[in-house]
C-alpha cells in the first residue's frame, strides 16, 4: 500500500521536471538537495589533495612532489575542506533541509535568499576551483601576511575572493536560520520545545553571522594590500602582520564552532532516537550551544601564543580557552547520561553517534593540551594539532555528518540504505579514521612540524601506518557514496517514521510534500516525548 | 483559512501565514543583517584605532591635511538626507504615494551630493599626492615616517571607499524604489521595503557619523 501510495503521491522531488525546476527552486528541501551535491564534490576534492599529501608522507625523502606542489597542497586541501565542505556541512544540508521541517513551517523566512545563498557558494567555490587549476595557491589555509601580501607568487587573490564569496554565503544561510527561528515556529513550538538540533543550528548561525563579516573585511584588506599595496599588514610602513592573525582568526576560531556545533545537534537527536529516551537536561545542552557560540569568541589568541602576543594577552586567552571544556563537557556528559537505562538500538547512526562522542572527547582533551601555554609552545605547528583539529573536524564533524545524513536519509529520499553496508562502513571509517590520525599524535609530541614534506626517516613508521589508515578512511567514505545512489532506485521503500522519532520532520511523509505538511501542525508536547510516539504508533 | 488570506493579498509570501508575520520577518532580517555590517566596519576601525594608537603623532599630522568643513559640510548633507528618508517611510505609512516619491527624490539627491563631496575630496588626494603607491609623498614629514603616513590615507580611502560603496547601493535602491513608488506598488497596508530600506540607509549615516570624527577630528591642534 505504501508502495503505491509513494508513486502516486505528490512531493518535493515529483512536484515539478527539468533543470529549471532545480536550478530556480525556492524549496528549501531542494536546496538542501543542491547543497548536499556541492559539498560532496569538495569533499572529494579536499579528499583527493589530501590522497596525494599522504603519499608523499610515505618515503622520508620529497620523493612524488616538489617542496612548492606539496605547499600547495594542503594549502588548497585546506581550502576545500574548511570553507566549501566542513562550514556548509550539516548546516547548509541538513539543516537547510530539516530546520522548517522541525519547527512545522512551510519554508524558510527568505526562499529566494537561499537559493542566492547556494548560488554564492557555487560562484566561490568555482573562483576557488579556478585557482587550483590555473596553478593552485601555496599560503596554508590561513593566508598569513606578509607571504599571502607579498611574497607568495601564486593564486591568492582568486582563492581569496572565493572564500568571500562564500562567507556572503554562509552570513546569509545564518540570518535566514535565526529569522526562521525567531518568526515560522509552528503553533506551541515555544523555545524550549525546539529539538536540540535545531537549538545548535541557532548558535551557529549566530557566530556566522557575526564572525564571517570579519573575515570578510579581512579579505577585503588583504586584496587591497596585494594589489594596491596599501602597507596596512606591511612592518615597512608601521603595519603589523600579526594584526591579521587577530582579524583571521577572530572568525577562523569561532568558525570551529560553526563546524561543530552542528554536529552536536545532529548528535542530540541520535542519542535520544536509539536510546528512546528524552535528551537528559534538555536545557543544559540547549544552553550549552549558546555558551560555546559566545566563549568561542573570547578565545582565539590560543593560535597566537607564539606570534608575539604578549604574555598577559596569552595567559588570559589560555584561561579563557579553559572555559569552552564546560559547556562541552556538559554535552557529553549529558548524551552519556542519555544513555544510561535506555533502550539502545545499534542502527547506523547511532553507531556514528558512538564514534562522534568518543573521538570528540579525545579531539577536546588534547584541545585542553594545546589550550595550556607550556604544552602548546612544545607543539605548536606540529601534527600534534593537525591530529587535534582533525580529530574534532573529520572524528567529530564527518561522524556526526554522516550520522545525520543515514538518519534522515529515508525522509529526504522516501528510501531506506542497506543497513548491512552501512554498518560496515562506520566501522571502516572508524578504525580508518583513528589509524590515520593516531599516529599523529605521538608524530607531533616527538616534533614532526607540520606542512613540511620531508622528514627524519626514524618518523616513517608513524606515517606508515598514518597513509594505511587513510586508505582504509578512503574506503570506508566511497561506499557509502555508492549505496546512497543506489538506494534512490533499490532501497527498501521507507514510511513516514522508520525510527519512531519525535520530531515534526516524521510526522509528514516521505519524501515531504513540497510545502512539507498538509496541515500545519499544532505542538502539544515537549521534544523527545516518545510516549506520544508510542501512542499513534498503537492508534495506527 | 491561511489559504484563503493568501489568495486575497498578493504581497504575501507562501511560507508566511500572516502579513504581519511576513514584514516582523522582514525587519528582523534587516536588523540581523545590520549587525553583519557594523561587525563588517568593526573590523576595520578596529584595524583603524590599533594604528591609530600605535602612530598617534603622524596620524595626527597626516589627518589634519583633510578639510574639516568639507567632511562637516558632508556630515549635514547626509543627516539631511535621513530626515528626508524618514518622511519618505512617514508618507508610506499614510499611504501617500506623492510624499514617497518626493521624499525619496530628495533623498536620492543628498546621497548624490554627499557621493559628489567625496569624489571632489578623492580628487583633492590625487592632486595632492596623498593617494598610497608609488607617487605618495606627505609635505613636511621626513622619508622614515613616509609609510605611517600612507598608512593613515590607507585607511582613509578603505574606510571611506567601504562606506561610498555603501552609498552608492543605497542610491541603487532608493532608484528602485522610486520607480516602484511611482507605479503605486506600496501604501499603508505594504510598505515594509521602503521601512527596511530606511533602516540601511540610516545605517550607512550611522557609520559616515562614525568616521567623521575618527578620520577628521582627533588630535588636529597636534598636527597644525
Amino acid at each position: 500500500m505504501i508502495t503505491a501510495a509513494l508513486q502516486e503521491r505528490e512531493h518535493y522531488l515529483n512536484a515539478s521536471y527539468g533543470i529549471k525546476s532545480w536550478l530556480l527552486t525556492k524549496d528549501h528541501k531542494r536546496i538542501g538537495l543542491l547543497y548536499l551535491a556541492t559539498i560532496t564534490l569538495f569533499f572529494f576534492l579536499g579528499g583527493a589533495f589530501a590522497t596525494l599529501i599522504r603519499i608523499e608522507l610515505l618515503t622520508p625523502q620529497g620523493d612524488l612532489v616538489s617542496s612548492e606542489t606539496y605547499n600547495k597542497l594542503f594549502t588548497m586541501h585546506g581550502v576545500a575542506m574548511v570553507f566549501f565542505f566542513l562550514i556548509p556541512a550539516i548546516p547548509a544540508t541538513l539543516g537547510n533541509f530539516f530546520l522548517p521541517l522541525m519547527i512545522g513551517a512551510r519554508d524558510l523566512a527568505f526562499p529566494r535568499i537561499n537559493l542566492l545563498s547556494w548560488y554564492l557558494l557555487v560562484i566561490g567555490g568555482l573562483l576557488s576551483l579556478y585557482a587550483m587549476l590555473a596553478g593552485g595557491v601555496d599560503t596554508g589555509w590561513t593566508f598569513y601576511t606578509p607571504y599571502s601580501t607579498s611574497y607568495s607568487n601564486t593564486w591568492v587573490i582568486a582563492t581569496a575572493l572565493g572564500i568571500f564569496v562564500a562567507g556572503f554565503s554562509s552570513i546569509l544561510t545564518g540570518l535566514n536560520f535565526i529569522v526562521t527561528v525567531h518568526r515560522m515556529r509552528a503553533p506551541g513550538m515555544t523555545w524550549f520545545r525546539l529539538p536540540l538540533f535545531v537549538w545548535s543550528t541557532y548558535a551557529t548561525s549566530v557566530i556566522q553571522v557575526l564572525g564571517t563579516p570579519v573575515l570578510a573585511v579581512t579579505i577585503i584588506l588583504l586584496f587591497c594590500e596585494r594589489v594596491f599595496h596599501l602597507g596596512i599588514f606591511d612592518p615597512t610602513r608601521g603595519g603589523d602582520p600579526v594584526l591579521f592573525q587577530h582579524l583571521f582568526w577572530f572568525y577562523s576560531h569561532p568558525a570551529v564552532y560553526i563546524m561543530v556545533l552542528p554536529a552536536m545537534g545532529v548528535i542530540s537527536e541520535l542519542v535520544s532516537v536509539y536510546s528512546r529516551k528524552p535528551v537528559f537536561g534538555y536545557h543544559f545542552v540547549a544552553f550549552a550551544s549558546v555558551a560555546i557560540a559566545v566563549l568561542g569568541f573570547l578565545v582565539w589568541g590560543h593560535h597566537l601564543f607564539v606570534s608575539t602576543q604578549s604574555l598577559y594577552a596569552g595567559l588570559v586567552f589560555s584561561f579563557l580557552s579553559y572555559f569552552v571544556a564546560i559547556p562541552s563537557a556538559i554535552k557529553v556528559f549529558n548524551w552519556t547520561a542519555t544513555l544510561y537505562k535506555g533502550s539502545i538500538s545499534y542502527d547506523t547512526p547511532m553507531l556514528y553517534a558512538f564514534g562522534f562522542i568518543g573521538l570528540f572527547t579525545i579531539g577536546g582533551l588534547t584541545g585542553l593540551f594545546v589550550a595550556a601555554l607550556g604544552f602548546d609552545v612544545h607543539v605548536t605547528d606540529t601534527y600534534f594539532v593537525v591530529a587535534h583539529f582533525h580529530y574534532i573536524m573529520v572524528g567529530g564533524t564527518i561522524m556526526a555528518y554522516l550520522g545525520g545524513l543515514h538518519y534522515w536519509w529515508p525522509k529526504m529520499t522516501g528510501r531506506m540504505y542497506p543497513e548491512g553496508w552501512a554498518k560496515l562502513s562506520a566501522l571502516v571509517i572508524f578504525l580508518g579514521f583513528n589509524l590515520t590520525f593516531f599516529p599523529q599524535f605521538v608524530l607531533g609530541y616527538l616534533g614532526m612540524p607540520r606542512r613540511y614534506h620531508v622528514y627524519p626517516p626514524e618518523f616513517q613508521v608513524l606515517h606508515v601506518l598514518s597513509t594505511a589508515g587513510a586508505s582504509v578512511l578512503a574506503v570506508g567514505y566511497v561506499i557509502p557514496m555508492i549505496y546512497f545512489i543506489w538506494s534512490l532506485r533499490y532501497g527498501k521503500v521507507a514510511g513516514a517514521n522508520p525510527w519512531g522519532a519525535t520530531g515534526l520532520e516524521w510526522k509528514t511523509a516521505s519524501p515531504p510534500p513540497a510545502h512539507n505538511f498538509d496541515e500545519t501542525p499544532i505542538v502539544t508536547h515537549e521534544a523527545y516525548d516518545y510516549r506520544a510516539v508510542m501512542g499513534e504508533v498503537e492508534v495506527g | 483559512m491561511a489559504s484563503e488570506g493568501r489568495a486575497e493579498t498578493l504581497a504575501l509570501r507562501e511560507q508566511f501565514d500572516t502579513e504581519e508575520q511576513q514584514k516582523d520577518a522582514s525587519t528582523l532580517g534587516m536588523w540581523i543583517f545590520l549587525i553583519t555590517e557594523i561587525m563588517f566596519f568593526g573590523g576595520l576601525f578596529l584595524v583603524y584605532i590599533v594604528y591609530r594608537s600605535a602612530n598617534a603623532g603622524v596620524f595626527a599630522v597626516a589627518s589634519s591635511s583633510l578639510k574639516v568643513y568639507v567632511g562637516a559640510a558632508n556630515t549635514v548633507v547626509l543627516l539631511c538626507s535621513s530626515l528626508t528618508m524618514v518622511l519618505a517611510v512617514r508618507g508610506a505609512q499614510l499611504g501617500e504615494r506623492k510624499t514617497i516619491v518626493l521624499f525619496l527624490i530628495l533623498t536620492l539627491i543628498l546621497g548624490g551630493v554627499f557621493l559628489g563631496v567625496k569624489a571632489y575630496e578623492w580628487n583633492e588626494k590625487f592632486q595632492e599626492h596623498h593617494v598610497p603607491g608609488a607617487a605618495f609623498h606627505f609635505e613636511g614629514l621626513p622619508p622614515e615616517l613616509q609609510g605611517r603616513a600612507q598608512l593613515f590615507f590607507s585607511l582613509y580611502f578603505a574606510m571611506t571607499g567601504l562606506h561610498a560603496m555603501h552609498m552608492v547601493i543605497g542610491v541603487g535602491i532608493l532608484s528602485v524604489l522610486i520607480w516602484q513608488a511611482r507605479k503605486g506598488t506600496y501604501s499603508a497596508a505594504y510598505m515594509t521595503p521602503v521601512d527596511v530600506s530606511g533602516l540601511y540607509w540610516h545605517f550607512v549615516d550611522i557609520i559616515w557619523i562614525f568616521l567623521f570624527p575618527l578620520l577628521y577630528l582627533i588630535d588636529r591642534h597636534l598636527g597644525k
